[in-house]
């Protein structure tokens, strides 16, 4: 007994001793971050990180070949003390939450029993469930068993439903999940997630350039889950006051309740809820991810230019735009009249997006205020340009610079910004387009006896919204159709007396698949009119290049507009990047927003440091196949909700807007018409009550 | 010379320490997912466990033997094993650094690892002689190194291969590595 302990003792002491002496000898210098970051890792040389062991973990991450949260044991705490150590800006991370895609539908069938035990997983991987959806949840609650916080149950309908106060984002359920049904997200890479060909989308969602999440803002609403419903749409598009007004829905094209009776009207619903906002003054709060010490400029302020902006701040970078006109919001308030979008809506709309801290300077415009060198030499690591299409296209015929003639946008714009314009008693306006029909119907309101809208082709023909072109028919426009104007006539004061144009027969179909106006020989027929305004189409106003700067470098289209890269909207110059009618020509206010939020996604990768590249799998508007039906079995015809909109002898003589928000009952109806689609089923429950 | 080439051959593949033995189970599933460590694993433990075997070899024959207290092995093997492993780092990383970056990362996991230990149990039941037990320290360690490899490589090549969800990584991992030590069992019989 004595000898034993009297052996241990010394070799304990002697193996002691020797290392203590050796420690002094072999002294080596070594980082000291080592040590304090192998502290703050698990400990458990587990492997998981890829690296053999804790301390050579921590000598990667000090080496900064793995990341301050290689170490899958450790929470986000000592995840952001190691980011603190390795110099990185202390702060915390973006929580991360987990989020349900697949909420609704028809239950996958149960067709595998592992020894009785009912598991997604073991179903998932025997059968892939239900065969013939690839999205769709299993309902067995895997990830209730596997959520270690209490956070999730099954819902009602069966589908898992996530307690947000109680889920700490761990991602245990989304690891467990044999399905992309639940996925652990941070703020910033939700907002900036675009649509995917694997992602849970209803037909609708496919198709909004915005990529808005209808069906869920839909549910929402008929939940009565208002403030629910606006964020799920402020997800995706920050101007939803202007696009519930204006927006032509292309969504409601593809709705599938369409194939049994009408489309659900989405964008009244859209308005309703954002109408639901305004009206209660209260602003729901926007979250947005800390700071992250990047500028970017963005220059101009229409609908690309605030969603850029928009969801850059949200992503936490800082954001200034520059604006050239006197006020935000570009086509919105120059191009659209107050009686489609009243301009005290757009106000309340844009200073929401500037409260969240958004700088804006107006008046100022590139290439005469300042130049792109002074915005580089401000630090702004980033720019994005949004600068639109206001130039717009001439008629090309004689007698065009004769006082009464204007060109469209610039007459609206003169219009919005309250700028005095003599406007005459007979007016012709050319073209059959959205700007043709708004010129004409604000000409109505400005108590012109006469107008005519004149255009080349049929109204078969006109690109215009087929609501507007209603709309200009009741209020008394008058539309001559295939006329093609030929010359200007005026009298010995320059002034414009009338509008000589050619008829015109239509032909073979062109490019566009319409067909070819010919004009007929000898029908020349003057229209008595003392005003003309040119709405013939736009292209961008790119008079700041050519001075000698970086932007001469950019590439741009033969059609005038940036050339980027439709996935990412990246230019060839790393740091510039462009989106809305800048980049696509003239389009809709919808595919500007959606441009505006991909062109964020591409900054914020490239301010992060990170390579701007596509997202893979990106649907760009692209239709998934198996998600277009020919027809719906077993819904209950029932009719769409009418639009209320001002009477014609009243509205004619007021710039008071002309549609009017749908009633909470009408909306509550409406919301119970939508079929909750998502690509393979919809919500059999909900036709029921429907 | 002919029956230590025996013992050798007896020590890396049929009494094979992981796949007959089941010893250092730890390591064979932490670092077997990417060959360089795998290979840096190797070599640590050959290095560790030659030194190990001779020291504690030593220290039982001329210590705990003559003052009979063969019943303090474990404890007086574990403190001069983990001694003598943190020794030989500083040192290494002093003198040799180049062959400490190599091993370097591995030593500190290994050091009272139940494969070292095992073998140099195993080394004093077995009552070899000094070269007997250099040759199996040095042989057991060497068949550490030949399945952590083998292992290694079969599981880059299962990461690319379609595993169902429930089985994959670990569980697969696991399935493996019992796959292999069913086929090291025909060594069984060999000598």
């Amino acid at each position: 007994m004595v000898e034993a302990v009297l052996f241990l003792f010394a070799l304990g002491s002697g193996c002691g001793l020797i290392l203590s002496f050796a420690s002094k000898i072999f002294y080596v210098y070594e980082d000291p971050r080592v040590e304090k970051i192998e502290g703050l890792l698990a400990g458990a040389n587990c492997g998981g990180c890829g690296f053999a062991g804790c301390s050579a973990a921590a000598k990667a991450i000090v080496n900064e070949e793995a990341p301050p949260n290689a170490c899958i044991l450790i929470g986000p705490e000592n995840v952001s003390e190691i980011g603190g150590i390795m110099g990185a800006e202390i702060g915390i991370a973006e929580p991360l939450k987990s989020y349900n895609t697949c909420d609704g539908g028809n239950r996958a069938t149960d067709r595998f029993y592992y020894l009785g035990l009912n598991s997604c997983r073991a179903l998932a991987s025997m059968y892939q469930g239900k065969r013939d959806c690839r999205v769709g949840c299993l309902g067995l609650g895997d990830c209730v068993k596997a959520c270690g916080f209490d956070a999730i149950h099954l819902g009602p309908d069966g589908y898992p439903v996530v307690d947000k106060e109680k889920c700490v984002g761990c991602g245990a359920c989304e690891k467990v999940c044999p399905k992309p049904i639940l996925e652990v997200r941070s703020i910033s890479q939700r907002l900036l997630h675009l649509n995917a060909e694997d992602d849970a989308l209803a037909p609708c969602s496919q198709t909004c350039p915005a990529e808005i999440d209808i069906p869920r803002y839909i549910a929402h609403i008929r939940n009565g889950e208002y403030a629910d419903a606006v964020n799920t749409i402020r997800e995706r598009n920050p101007l939803l006051l202007a696009c519930g007004r204006v927006c032509p829905h292309p969504c409601e094209t593809k709705c599938r309740r369409g194939l049994a009776d009408d489309p659900v009207s989405i964008n009244q619903l859209k308005r309703f809820a954002a109408d639901w906002e305004m009206n209660s003054n209260k602003r729901l709060p926007i979250p947005c991810a800390p700071d992250t010490g990047k500028r970017v400029a963005v220059i101009g302020g229409g609908p690309a230019g605030l969603s850029c902006a928009y969801f850059l701040r949200r992503a936490g970078h800082r954001v200034d735009i520059f604006e050239a006109m006197p006020k935000l919001g570009g086509m919105l308030r120059y191009g659209i009249p107050e009686y489609r979008l009243p301009k005290k809506v757009l106000d309340w709309e844009i200073d929401g997006i500037l409260k969240l801290g958004v700088e804006s300077h107006t008046n100022v415009r590139l290439g005469v205020d300042f130049d792109f060198k002074s915005l580089i030499a401000a630090g702004f690591d980033a720019v994005f340009f949004s600068v639109g299409a206001w130039n717009d296209y001439k008629l090309g015929v004689p007698g065009e610079d004769l006082n009464g003639c204007f060109t469209g946008i610039d007459f609206l714009a003169k219009i919005g910004n309250e700028t005095p314009v003599k406007i005459g008693k007979r007016v012709a306006v050319v073209g059959g387009g959205n700007t043709a029909i708004d010129c004409c119907r604000t000409l109505v309101r400005k108590g012109v006896e006469k107008v005519y809208l004149v255009y080349r082709r049929t109204r078969k023909e006109m690109p215009a919204n087929e609501v507007e072109i209603v709309a200009a028919e009741h209020e008394g426009i008058e539309f001559v159709f295939l006329a093609a104007p030929n010359k200007v006539v005026g009298n010995e004061d320059k002034q414009v007396v009338g509008l000589e144009y050619l008829r015109m027969e239509l032909g073979e179909p062109d490019a566009s698949g319409r067909r070819r106006p010919v004009p007929v020989a000898g029908s020349e027929t003057i229209l008595d009119v003392d005003m003309i305004i040119t709405a013939i189409g736009q292209s961008s106003d790119m008079s700041f290049r050519g001075k000698g700067d970086r932007l001469d470098d950019v590439r741009v289209t033969r059609w005038n507009t940036f050339d980027v890269d439709p996935a990412t909207c990246k230019t060839n110059v790393p740091y510039i990047f462009a989106a809305g009618d800048a980049a696509t020509g003239p389009a809709l206010v919808v595919d500007a927003i959606g441009g505006g939020r991909k062109a964020a996604r591409s900054m914020d990768l490239f301010l992060k440091g990170k390579p701007v590249e596509a997202q893979p799998k990106q649907l760009l508007n692209k239709h998934i196949a198996e998600s277009i039906f020919k027809s719906v079995e077993g819904v209950t015809k029932k009719k769409r909700a009418e639009m209320p909109e001002l009477p014609v002898a009243e509205r004619i003589h007021t710039f008071e807007e002309v549609d009017l928000v749908i009633s909470e009952d009408n909306a509550q109806n409406e919301a119970n018409r939508c079929l909750s689609c998502c690509r393979l089923c919809y919500n059999m429950d909900v036709q029921i009550s429907g | 010379m002919g029956d230590l080439l025996v013992l050798m051959i007896s020590c890396i593949l049929i009494n094979n320490i992981l796949l007959a033995q089941y010893l250092g189970n730890c390591p064979f599933l932490g670092t077997s997912k990417k060959m360089e460590t795998a290979v840096g694993m190797a070599m640590a433990v050959i290095f560790v466990l030659v030194m190990a075997g001779v020291i504690t070899w030593v220290l039982n024959v001329y210590c705990l033997k003559k003052l009979g207290i063969e019943y303090l092995q474990t404890i007086s093997f574990i403190l001069v094993i983990a001694g003598l492993v943190q020794f030989v780092e500083m040192f290494l990383k002093k003198s040799i650094p180049a062959l400490y970056a190599g091993l370097g990362i591995f030593l500190p996991l290994i050091t009272t690892n139940c494969a070292v230990m095992g073998v140099c149990l195993i080394n004093i039941k077995e009552e070899y002689s000094f070269i007997e037990a250099l040759v199996s320290s040095f042989a057991y360690a060497a068949g550490f190194g030949l399945a952590l490899i083998l292992f290694t490589g079969i599981r880059e090549r299962v990461l690319l291969a379609r595993v169902p969800k429930p089985l994959q990584d670990t569980s697969i991992g696991l399935v493996t590595a019992g796959l292999i030590s069913l086929a090291f069992y025909a060594f069984k019989g060999m000598v």
